[in-house]
């Protein structure tokens, strides 16, 4: 057992000092009848070149991001993670500490939760930020409940432009305490004010947006959110932190609560976990935050140092009162994180951001030009957009998988109207060869070119 | 001041960079932002070169206690070392650089990864059918929970109540409120175990489900496990095992078999993954048969040779996460799974236990033990002896931390007096818990003769006892204030 150090004599002498004469002695706390008889069906333990070699085969039965070309987006994005980013984080000093119980010798983890917070708050404009939650999802599962707690109100208001998978787990979450949800139409693929008139009412807790929303468009929030606000109610923005160094943060027009998903930021997309829920909030929120937060202190000596604070807030001590039983973050996700932030910078973020921006819009012109393909909902996109062509999409897919391109998320699986539609996703890492390839293959498609 | 750590932002200076953006490849094209969309002013990232940031982190590094450096014996955390090989196995490219939307035709390797993980789990809990949704352990209570809720609206109502031992973890309790319960506590009885005559006396129609932790978190094991969870089946209720503790039972007993409905895992503890500074952790839910239609959607499930995602459940309590779950915790979980295999499973568990009972015999004639039998894989000691002399337990705490170890979980369970919850894991070598014997021996010895020492610890840290009092009064957690 290369993991387990004390051998038969260590275990014997230990016995011997405990006072038992078996390792059996030891369970006599647990009912015979509930003792395993017999060995776990498991296979046999492996060396370790077996075990990388099963694992090896494992993945390799994937078609990963350098098999393909990806125009897969949808709230999971191949963005250029720097080489010191897994470096950094991957030091064992990061990777295996634990939860800073003890600040003394927690310095490092806590604080880069501070810094964490703080590049949070820059690239949002809010208040306060947590240490992180679970995912994006989550994330806004938790303003949810926390919206809900603040006005004591029992109705929140979404568009299809949230992601649905979002709205998913919070409904999940938020039904069971009596939280009521209404999906409000789009005009255009957009939030329009007179439509939130209408529906806005004293039992309104929050309204959901998402900026760049989930078919990529960029709206203006803030004539949104003053309604929002008007009717008592709170504004919550869910926001690509990869946006942030191009567009006006939601912070600036008085969102209430911002959340987001934060795997853009150096980490890896892992077939979707693990990810990084961002949690912001304006000042007059910050006690009611979930999750973990580390503050500034002093030691006896005076010196400057760093704890978890706040922690009376949640199951630590309020227990059977509790509007949250988040007790973890997700710490390595959050050290890429503020590695990856450390090291683009604002103008690396600028730049990152004007690229995704200009590759979109460059692909949707190209994708205009092509007879065949209608595109949906007109302005400026970030970095995503929705197309719908002439023919039929599992054939479409076929076609451009037999080229080695994903082309995009077919919005069939979302149930929102959008059958024949797909949702395409570009980083600053599509070249324009590339996305000429793309353009040249649909032309092939609808031509019906031989596949 | 000396041995401050500069923050990231000190360190900046305008116009230096640690990254180079690639040239864009193609023109802007049609009309740009408006001015109403366009960010004014940039965030206040710090600017600062690679190099800067390579020394910046690694310095903070080096400021953190962690597993591979020291003994970490933090009771129900499970902090085991962390084998090498799963993280690179995790960073293979047909592992990392998934889209979790891709065909499922083209992720058939990582759909068997959970699936096998999936079969590991059911054999070692013994039950029937799992989700591996959860992001961690608090998660995956409350998915059960919502299952429970689910389930029991079948049978005619949600109920209205959840009992917890007044021994559970904090997340119990706040699990069952963000489920939609109210909290009904049970006080433990003098041996440390359940209460079950008390137990009886609540039993009622309105009781949903009990949530037990085996072994409890007194690190005793819940000898009338079968009794207590017919008399809650009894009345039409559920019962969950928060499988914390799981590192004390693999290949020795089943959750299954004991008779309980559902439990969580918590991946990362039992199963060796990094604990990353407070996370990604992973906290799969086995059921039995009948709670089995309310698993989160979407399920891995094999046609064949053929791995699929189930996302058409139309008794599915929903999602619990954006996508799958933590799928590079899975991955690592699988790796040491595979590493141990079945007998390495049994093994991990007997030698948890054997070195949790050596450091309790060792450290009884020494310490308070407040109960009598023997623990299984961590042992609860109080410091009310010490106390008595006027050094608390944070203060033995902080001292530990001047010879390099890390603390025990110190005033958890809440119902043992100054406690010191001890896990030493099936990592740590006898000669490991021999010199922590020494230390914990030396710090009692200055507890009589030294008080003072312990009670101005640490003194060797990087930073010295810190003020968390002011921390939450003086509020500062960004580092721009306007």
């Amino acid at each position: 057992m290369r993991y387990i150090p004390n051998t038969p004599d260590d275990r014997q002498a230990m016995l011997r000092d405990i006072g038992v004469s078996s390792f059996e002695d030891l369970l006599k706390p647990i009912p015979k009848s509930l003792r395993l008889s017999r060995p776990l069906n498991i296979p046999k333990g492996k060396s370790e070149q077996e075990v990388v070699a099963t694992m090896t085969s494992l993945a390799r039965k994937n078609l990963d991001a350098a098999s393909f070309l990806s125009f897969l987006g949808a709230g999971s994005y191949d963005h250029y993670v720097p080489a010191a980013v897994g470096d950094l984080a991957g030091r064992s000093e990061f990777l295996t500490a634990y939860t800073p119980y003890q600040p003394e010798v927690s310095q490092g983890t806590l604080q880069v939760i501070y810094e964490f917070q703080s590049m949070i708050c820059e690239l949002f404009r809010m208040n306060a930020a947590n240490a992180s939650l679970y995912d994006g999802g989550t994330a806004l599962a938790e303003a949810v409940m926390l919206a809900q707690s603040h006005t004591r109100r029992s109705r929140v208001l979404w568009f299809d432009s949230v992601h649905p998978h979002y709205r998913k787990v919070t409904r999940t979450l938020g039904d069971p305490l009596g939280i009521r949800f209404d999906t409000m139409p789009l005009t255009d693929g957009r939030v329009k004010d007179a439509a939130l008139d209408s529906t806005l009412d004293v039992e309104t807790a929050a309204v959901v947006f998402q900026y760049p929303n989930f078919f990529g468009l960029i709206e203006h929030l803030e004539p949104l959110i003053e309604r929002v606000h008007a009717a008592g109610a709170l504004a919550i923005v869910v926001a690509d932190p990869l946006a942030m160094g191009v567009l006006e943060p939601p912070g600036n027009w008085d969102a209430d609560i911002v959340v987001g998903e934060g795997q853009a930021l150096g980490n890896p997309q892992s077939y979707g976990g693990p990810y990084l829920g961002l949690f912001a909030v304006s000042e007059k929120l910050v006690r009611r935050a979930p999750g973990r937060i580390a503050g500034i202190t002093r030691d006896v000596d005076g010196r400057r140092g760093y704890v978890l604070t706040l922690q009376t807030r949640e199951q630590h001590i309020r227990r059977d009162k509790a509007t949250s039983n988040i007790c973890t973050n997700e710490g390595l996700c959050a050290t890429r994180a503020t590695i990856f932030l450390s090291l683009v910078g604002p103008q690396g973020l600028r730049e990152i951001g004007e690229t995704c921006m200009k590759n979109c819009n460059y692909l949707r012109n190209k994708l205009s030009e092509i007879p065949g393909v209608q595109l949906l909902f007109d302005g400026l996109h970030f970095k995503e957009f929705v197309f719908r062509l002439k023919g039929d999409v599992p054939a479409f897919l076929e076609f451009m998988a037999k080229r080695d391109i994903l082309p995009g998320i077919p919005l069939k699986r979302f149930n929102m109207g959008l059958d024949d539609a797909l949702l395409v996703a570009l980083t600053e890492r599509r070249t324009a060869d590339e996305m000429d390839r793309y353009a040249d293959a649909v032309r092939a498609f609808l031509k019906g070119s031989p596949s | 001041m000396q041995n401050e750590t500069p923050l990231i932002f000190e360190l900046s200076r305008e116009g230096r960079r640690g990254y180079d953006a690639p040239d864009s490849s193609v023109q802007a094209v049609g009309p740009g932002l408006s001015p109403e969309l366009r960010r004014k002013s940039p965030p206040r990232l710090p600017e600062v070169s690679e190099n800067t940031v390579v020394r910046h982190y690694t310095n903070l590094s080096v400021r953190n206690h962690h597993i591979d450096r020291d003994f970490y014996p933090l009771g129900s955390c499970t902090m085991k070392y962390n084998p090498r090989v799963n993280e690179q196995i995790a960073s293979l490219p047909g592992f990392a650089s998934l889209h979790p939307l891709q065909p499922a035709i083209t992720a058939q390797g990582a759909l068997e990864v959970m699936f096998r993980l999936g079969e590991a789990l059911k054999e070692v809990t013994g039950l029937d059918a799992v989700t591996l949704q959860p992001a961690a352990g608090a998660q995956g209570e409350l998915t059960a929970l919502l299952m429970f809720r689910a389930y029991l609206t079948g049978q005619g109502g949600p109920r209205r109540k959840i009992i917890i031992p007044d021994s559970a973890h904090g997340t119990n309790p706040a699990s069952i409120r963000v489920a939609g319960y109210e909290v009904v506590e049970l006080p433990s009885g003098g041996d440390g175990l359940l209460d079950v005559e008390a137990l009886k006396r609540i039993l009622d129609e309105e009781v949903a489900a009990l949530m037990l932790t085996n072994p409890n978190t007194l690190g005793l094991f819940e000898t009338r496990i079968e009794e207590i969870i017919s008399l809650v089946h009894g009345i039409g209720g559920l019962v969950y095992m928060d499988g914390a503790n799981l590192n004390a039972m693999l290949g020795i007993c089943r959750p299954g078999e004991m008779g309980f409905d559902a439990c969580h895992i918590n991946l990362h503890k039992t199963f060796s993954t990094p604990h990353g500074g407070g996370g990604p952790g992973s906290g799969p839910v086995l059921v039995k048969k009948h709670l089995e239609p309310f698993l989160p959607s979407p399920v891995v499930c094999r046609h064949g040779e053929r791995f699929e995602l189930d996302w058409d459940r139309p008794d599915s309590i929903g999602h619990v996460h954006t996508f799958f779950g933590n799928f590079g915790v899975h991955v690592r979980a699988l790796a040491y799974i595979l590493s141990m295999g079945q007998e390495g499973m049994r093994e991990i568990s007997e030698t948890a236990i054997v070195n949790a009972n050596y450091l309790r015999a060792k450290l009884s004639t020494e310490f308070e033990l407040p109960f009598g039998s023997p623990c299984m894989h961590e042992v609860v000691l109080s410091g009310d002896r010490q106390k008595a002399r006027g050094v608390r337990t944070a203060d033995m705490a902080k001292r530990l931390l001047d010879y390099g170890m890390h603390p025990p979980t110190v005033y958890f369970p809440l119902i043992v007096h100054e406690a010191l919850m001890i896990e030493p894991t099936e990592s740590e070598s006898k000669e490991t818990l021999d010199e922590f014997i020494e230390v914990m021996r030396q710090i009692n010895k200055d507890s009589l003769e030294n008080p003072d020492l312990l009670k101005t610890a640490p003194h060797t840290t990087p930073v010295r006892r810190l003020d968390e009092a002011a921390a939450a009064r003086m509020l500062d957690i960004r580092y721009y204030k306007d």
